[in-house]
């Protein structure tokens, strides 16, 4: 597989570590009520879809950015590549 | 019919024409008493464990494609029970026990074979660990054989020695560990359900359940509506895709696993053996094929077939161990897809739904553990409680902190 970098460009796959799904991004609020509950959902459960599925891959072997790629996992086909912290940034 | 010697002498001298086929091809009834999804291994071993050890009758088995065409047909034949903690090793301890008395079990050829499992040691702390999981082993009733490196140059001579990075200083074997037939495995439960009265039913895919109040009535199929007393979900690769159709998210993903054969070439293996230090491990078919594999690809997949990188960390890991693999030519390589679970254990339990059970999260070690799984999975569905050796399969163990984590990861499910 080849990801395409937004800053680096087409890198290989082998260069980066898959780190699960995206929505790892959002951490549960620690102070809320129901703060066990939601961790134990954020930390253990998974969606795991057929077809289109939003992933954290860590660049470690080049400039250490995180990334979300959008990818089938029916066919491995890249959809699209962003820079974690810019979305994290559009979410704030 | 039953395979016999006599049998066989029998079908020689009369051309070979009075073999028929081991199962049925039934058509569905509207309704089962207990209906499992998933004519795999785990499946099929279920229906068989239900139907003759447990004497329950009315069960169908529905599968989405043929008998033997999903991964019990695509892993690489090993079994052993060198596991390194207590709710692991009793369960696959059971499973071993079982292998070694299947083929009377079934009247089936399963080409069981106890060729032994030897994991490869590189250094002192990898030793101790070892000694903890061989002690494991025996505490539950395995067999563990601790060798120095003049034991497993007798035992594999043909290994490299003089490794810089990873030199042998011993190996952990498992006498009775081997490899079995896969193919035969599923085709031998088939045969001993179908003859036990279970339902066979291919080419009939899941699509949806009927949940009423919380209570599970029925199964929506490829084939029609199949309303069931109870419905058991053993389809390990595709869990999560099965359970979202009840609405519920699991602490599995789905990841590829590749698998490797070379030509054949003339008996040079002893068993199987392990190079875990550099992810490889191989065996050596009856064929004469050199079966091999490594680590799972690392991101999420269904799509039955890996990349190219993982092949070349497969081909390293034997090139560094083995090197005369080196001339060989690699005949086949294949995917297959695994239920990761979050603590790299799998789970049989009941489920928050009401008569809906579930079996999967198997990792890569779903083969080995085929016969306990379907006793322990027909012990759950007959008698509503778990099986002695499977207490600790629990779907609610993450909420409660109780993972079996046999090496330490964490909630990271391409690292176990």
């Amino acid at each position: 597989m080849i990801i395409n970098h937004p800053l680096l460009g087409p890198r290989d796959a082998s260069e980066f570590v898959h780190m699960g799904d995206a929505s790892l991004m959002h951490r549960p609020d620690p102070k809320s009520e129901t703060a066990a509950d939601d961790f134990y959902r954020y930390q253990y459960l998974r969606d795991n879809p057929a077809g289109l599925y939003a992933e954290l891959w860590f660049h470690e072997q080049g400039d250490r950015s995180w990334l979300v790629v959008t990818r089938n996992t029916l066919t491995h086909e890249i959809i699209d590549v962003q820079l974690a912290r810019h979305i994290a940034r559009q979410k704030s | 019919m039953k395979y016999s010697g006599f049998k066989v002498i029998k079908e020689a001298l009369t051309g070979h024409k009075g073999w028929k086929p081991v199962w049925r091809k039934p058509e569905p009834k509207p309704a089962y008493d207990i209906v499992i999804i998933g004519g795999g291994g785990h499946g099929l071993a279920t229906a068989h464990y239900l139907a003759k050890k447990y004497k329950q009758k009315n069960i169908a088995v529905l599968e989405k494609g043929w008998i033997g065409g999903g991964n019990v047909g695509r892993n690489t034949t090993i079994v052993r029970s060198n596991y390194g903690l207590h709710g692991n090793e009793g369960f696959y301890e059971l499973s071993m026990q079982l292998w070694e008395r299947l083929e009377q079990d079934l009247n089936y050829n399963a080409m069981v074979s106890q060729r032994g499992v030897l994991n490869l040691i590189h250094s002192d702390p990898q030793r101790d660990a070892f000694v903890r999981r061989a002690n494991t082993m025996i505490m539950n009733g395995a067999d563990a054989v601790l060798l120095d490196a003049k034991g497993v140059r007798e035992h594999s001579p043909l290994l490299n020695f003089d490794n810089g990075r990873f030199p042998i200083t011993g190996g952990l074997l498992q006498p009775r560990g081997g490899t079995v037939r896969h193919d035969a495995v599923a085709w031998g439960y088939a045969r001993s359900a179908d003859s036990a009265g279970v339902d066979i039913i291919e080419n009939c895919e899941a699509t949806g359940f009927d949940i009423q109040a919380g209570t599970v009535m029925g199964v929506q199929t490829s084939r029609g509506p199949i309303k069931a007393g109870k419905v058991a979900v053993a389809v390990a690769g595709n869990s999560s895709r099965v359970m979202a159709m009840a609405g519920r998210r699991l602490p599995i993903e789905s990841h590829v696993l590749q698998a490797f054969v070379s030509e054949g070439l003339k008996p040079l293996l002893p068993g199987v053996i392990t190079f875990g230090a550099g992810h490889f491990y191989v065996s050596q078919s009856d064929k004469g094929g050199l079966v091999f594999g490594g680590d799972i690809d690392g991101y999420n997949s269904y799509a039955q077939r890996g990349n190219l990188p993982v092949v070349e960390d497969v081909c390293e890991g034997g090139m560094a161990i083995m090197p005369m693999i080196g001339k060989a030519r690699m005949l086949r390589m294949w995917g297959g897809i695994m239920d990761m679970s979050m603590d790299g254990s799998p789970i049989i339990d009941r489920t928050d739904i009401s008569g809906l059970y579930f079996n999967g999260g198997w990792c890569y070690g779903g083969f080995k553990a085929t016969p306990a799984s379907g006793l322990a999975f027909a012990h759950l569905l007959a008698t509503d409680t778990p099986h002695d050796t499977a207490t600790a399969f629990t779907l609610d163990r993450f909420e409660r902190g109780l993972m079996i984590d046999e090496k330490g990861q964490g909630a990271q499910p391409n690292l176990h």
